[in-house]
């Protein structure tokens, strides 16, 4: 007999918030360990590039930023979307809490690729398809953000959330793709699941360890947030109450 | 090995300032955003002792 578990149960805040708080400190101990070996590997072991010099090692974190904040957008809209359907509430928490996150690494990409083209490409900025197109997922993120924060009825919030989250999840793949559709100044995928990668092995090593700390990070992040949204909302039932950190 | 000295670490042939403009700003929005998560479960909690 296989025994089974009823994942269902972590979906009720009151199991989920404990599980929360025992995955956090765990996700920012590897994501600091994968963290010190990524820059390791990406400033000590990578070779110098041959066209851009010591400018190319911005590539570990922009490519890492950049991946994160389009998954975290697909997770954020996922858990919208789940919340909207079912009326669960730990979904639509959930949703909330990975948007700053996700807006944080956008905004890495998009500071990180502006130092980058500079010296590469001559300029900070170009309005391209790449790099609009992920501009415009910072506003989805910020839209979505400022519309829950001006609505104060946490269920209406979330439903109108979910409309932002699930109408601009269409952009991610615009931003995917956008180095295939149009003409652009951003260079092609580095990396993609068709092809053997067109960069140095170490250099491939740096990026994915720096992208796995950044997963482990935002993780981290979103769960220690759900957490404080779990507190925040559910503040007068009783198992909030009975919580060892607030029955003082 | 890349680097013969400390120095030239740091100067990151001449992109300095690209490099390290990038990696601190990073960093810098990632502890940021690990205060504030702190100092709202502080406040999450305050009010429910408070209440």
């Amino acid at each position: 007999m296989t025994q089974r578990i009823n994942w269902l149960k972590y979906a009720a805040p009151q199991t989920f918030y404990p599980l929360a708080g025992a995955l956090v400190p765990w996700c920012y101990v590897l994501a600091a360990a994968l963290c010190i070996a990524g820059l390791y590997v990406g400033f000590f072991v990578a070779p110098t590039d041959a066209q851009q010099g010591e400018a190319y090692r911005i590539i570990f974190i922009h490519v890492a930023s950049a991946w994160m904040s389009m998954f975290l957008y697909v997770v954020m809209a996922f858990w919208a979307g789940v919340g909207l359907a079912l009326n669960t509430r730990l979904s639509s928490m959930m949703a909330s809490a990975v948007a700053p996150t996700g807006a944080l690494m956008t905004f890495i990409a998009l500071w990180t690729g502006s130092l980058w083209g500079k010296p590469t490409w001559g300029t900070w900025w170009v309005w391209d398809a790449r790099l609009t197109s992920e501009l415009i997922l910072l506003f989805l993120y910020l839209g979505f953000l400022s519309l829950q924060a001006a609505i104060d009825d946490p269920r209406r919030a979330d439903k109108a959330g979910a409309v932002i989250a699930l109408t601009g999840v269409v952009n991610v793949p615009i931003i995917y793709f956008s180095v295939q559709w149009w003409n652009t100044l951003h260079q092609g995928a580095s990396v993609s699941l068709t092809r053997s990668p067109s960069m140095a092995a170490t250099m491939l090593t740096g990026m994915l360890l720096i992208a796995l700390a950044f997963w482990m990070y935002s993780i981290g992040a979103a769960l220690a947030r759900v957490r404080c949204i779990i507190l925040e909302r559910e503040r007068t039932a009783d198992w909030v109450r009975a919580l060892p950190e607030v029955r003082t | 090995m890349n680097w013969g000295s400390v120095s030239a670490f740091f100067a990151m042939g001449g992109y300095a300032g690209f490099v390290w403009g990038s990696y601190g700003v990073a960093m810098l929005c990632l502890v940021i955003e690990s205060v504030l998560l702190v100092a709202r479960r502080r406040s999450a909690l305050r009010d429910l002792n408070r209440s």
